[in-house]
């Protein structure tokens, strides 16, 4: 049985430093994800409350259809559709996996993270923003300076959930090459012909990650709630 | 022509049509998969929330590390873990006479699907049950109730509306979530998918794909809303 360990090793014939270089790599695309379908997904929610119908309509449409989509079909529609179609212009161009995962998974999360978004920025009264008015500030500065710093407080949890999410489906963009967690632990159990290690070793990585997240947000929503404990409202 | 060509004949795909009758025994593996792993998980689910809020302190722990645990990890990895890494231990269930069933992928993927869901669900009812509150509880007992009684006459009939939204959800990203599923080997709809645009390299066989997808999803939705209206219509919520 102990033998086998050494497989998990740094030594020589030992996956350690593949399987380190892979949890590094999830967590790299997860992260540069995160922002960019944070923020997509913000502007999807201010169009979602938008008084054009226009606008209104295509946020709809948005998020109806990344939700219903299957993330995994999403993936290989970005990954083969960009591909083809800038082979149509620069024959032998191919997309790297990590850009077309973080595309795709961004797109996901944003339709996702609209919710939450709209949620948040429903919970702010109308007169936060007509104060600001009133003092001035023109709709981008009340925005930027009196809505958003609220909104961080009643979005962060499902916010947090999102990257949860995320976190659990970026081993998906291991079918399109990349080289994650999955990725290496495939490959190892190729080699190696020992499934229930490394598979069961990948879990045990995505798990660690999972906790890690859940306290590092845990401590976040306790940071933003500071001011808001002393009355005993929503918040433990 | 089969009846399964005509949707891609009637639009003029040749890929569509060629594939029709693959993705449609595909869709309903997709469905099979679905409808049974929820279903067996929703089983599971009601008996591990309540050993998780009424049960003895070992299980209590016990089914907190399972939740946190299945939550926690990638649908995909635990896939893998049992369809590649539990094949590792074939003469173990060749004696227990269990490798008829972990031999097949389909076993497999319904296999983990069903734990999968059942720990999201369990989660979703043990909030739904807490949410129910203590009057409730203390005033069946007043009324001579015995537990089991008010836990199955009385807080597991309020628990479910509360959980009614949330259940409905997860019958979607399950639905969603089998889509991995083609990559043990089935050919459920994205399987199904997979192969189609292997042969041809025609990718507008992904779009017809997503639309389907997407309509069936969108058909849950509505329909679990209406149950919701329905279920709740003495509530008068709306």
């Amino acid at each position: 049985m102990f033998d086998k360990l050494a497989l998990l090793g740094f030594g020589p014939g030992g996956w350690g430093w593949a399987l380190l270089q892979g949890a590094a790599n999830t967590i790299s695309v997860a992260l540069a994800t995160l922002p960019f379908g944070l923020a997509l997904g913000l502007i999807i929610a201010l169009w979602k409350r938008s008084d054009s119908v226009l606008l209104r309509s295509l946020a709809t449409i948005y998020t109806t259809v990344f939700r219903g989509v299957p993330e995994l079909l999403t993936l290989y529609i970005i990954y083969f559709g960009i591909q083809v179609l800038v082979q149509k212009v620069w024959t032998g161009f191919s997309i790297p996996p990590f850009v077309a995962g973080m595309v795709a998974l961004g797109m996901v999360l944003a339709a996702f993270s609209s919710e939450v978004w709209v949620g948040a920025l429903n919970s702010i009264q109308k007169g936060q923003r007509e104060a600001a008015s009133a003092l001035g500030l023109s709709k981008a500065q009340a925005f930027r300076l009196v809505v958003f710093p609220q909104l961080i407080r009643v979005a962060l949890p499902g916010l947090g959930n999102n990257w949860m999410v995320l976190l659990k489906e970026t081993s998906l963009i291991s079918v399109i090459t990349l080289q994650d967690i999955m990725f290496i632990a495939t490959r190892a159990n190729v080699v190696t012909k020992e499934p229930f290690l490394f598979f069961g070793t990948a879990m045990m990585l995505y798990f660690f990650f999972s906790l890690v997240s859940a306290w590092g947000i845990g401590k976040l929503e306790q940071r933003t709630n500071r001011g808001f404990a002393a009355f005993g409202g929503a918040t433990r | 022509m089969n009846w399964c060509e005509y949707p891609g004949y009637l639009i003029g795909s040749e890929v569509l049509q060629n594939y029709g009758c693959r993705m449609a025994s595909g869709l309903l593996l997709t469905f099979q998969l679905v409808v049974l792993s929820v279903a067996f998980g929703f089983v599971l689910a009601i008996g591990l929330a309540i050993a998780r809020l009424y049960g003895p302190r070992w299980a209590q722990i016990a089914i907190n590390g399972y939740t946190t645990f299945f939550r926690g990890t990638p649908l995909l990895c635990q896939l893998f873990l049992v369809y590649y890494g539990f094949g590792q231990f074939r003469l173990f269930w060749q004696d227990i006479g269990l490798w008829w069933f972990f031999r097949e992928p389909f076993y497999c993927a319904l296999f983990t699907f069903t734990i999968n869901t059942a720990a999201y669900q369990a989660e979703i009812l043990r909030g739904a049950i807490q949410s129910i509150p203590r009057g409730q509880f203390e005033g069946s007992l007043a009324l001579g109730l015995h537990r089991w009684a008010t836990l199955r006459r009385v807080i597991l009939p309020q628990a479910m509306i509360l959980a009614l939204r949330p259940l409905g959800n997860e019958l979607i990203v399950m639905i969603k979530a089998s889509a991995i599923a083609s990559l043990v080997t089935l050919f459920d709809l994205m399987g199904a998918t997979r192969l189609a645009f292997a042969r041809s390299f025609d990718l507008s066989i992904y779009l017809y794909a997503a639309l389907i997808y997407l309509v069936l999803t969108e058909i849950i939705r509505r329909v679990w809303d209406r149950i919701e209206l329905r279920l709740t219509r003495h509530m008068a919520l709306r």
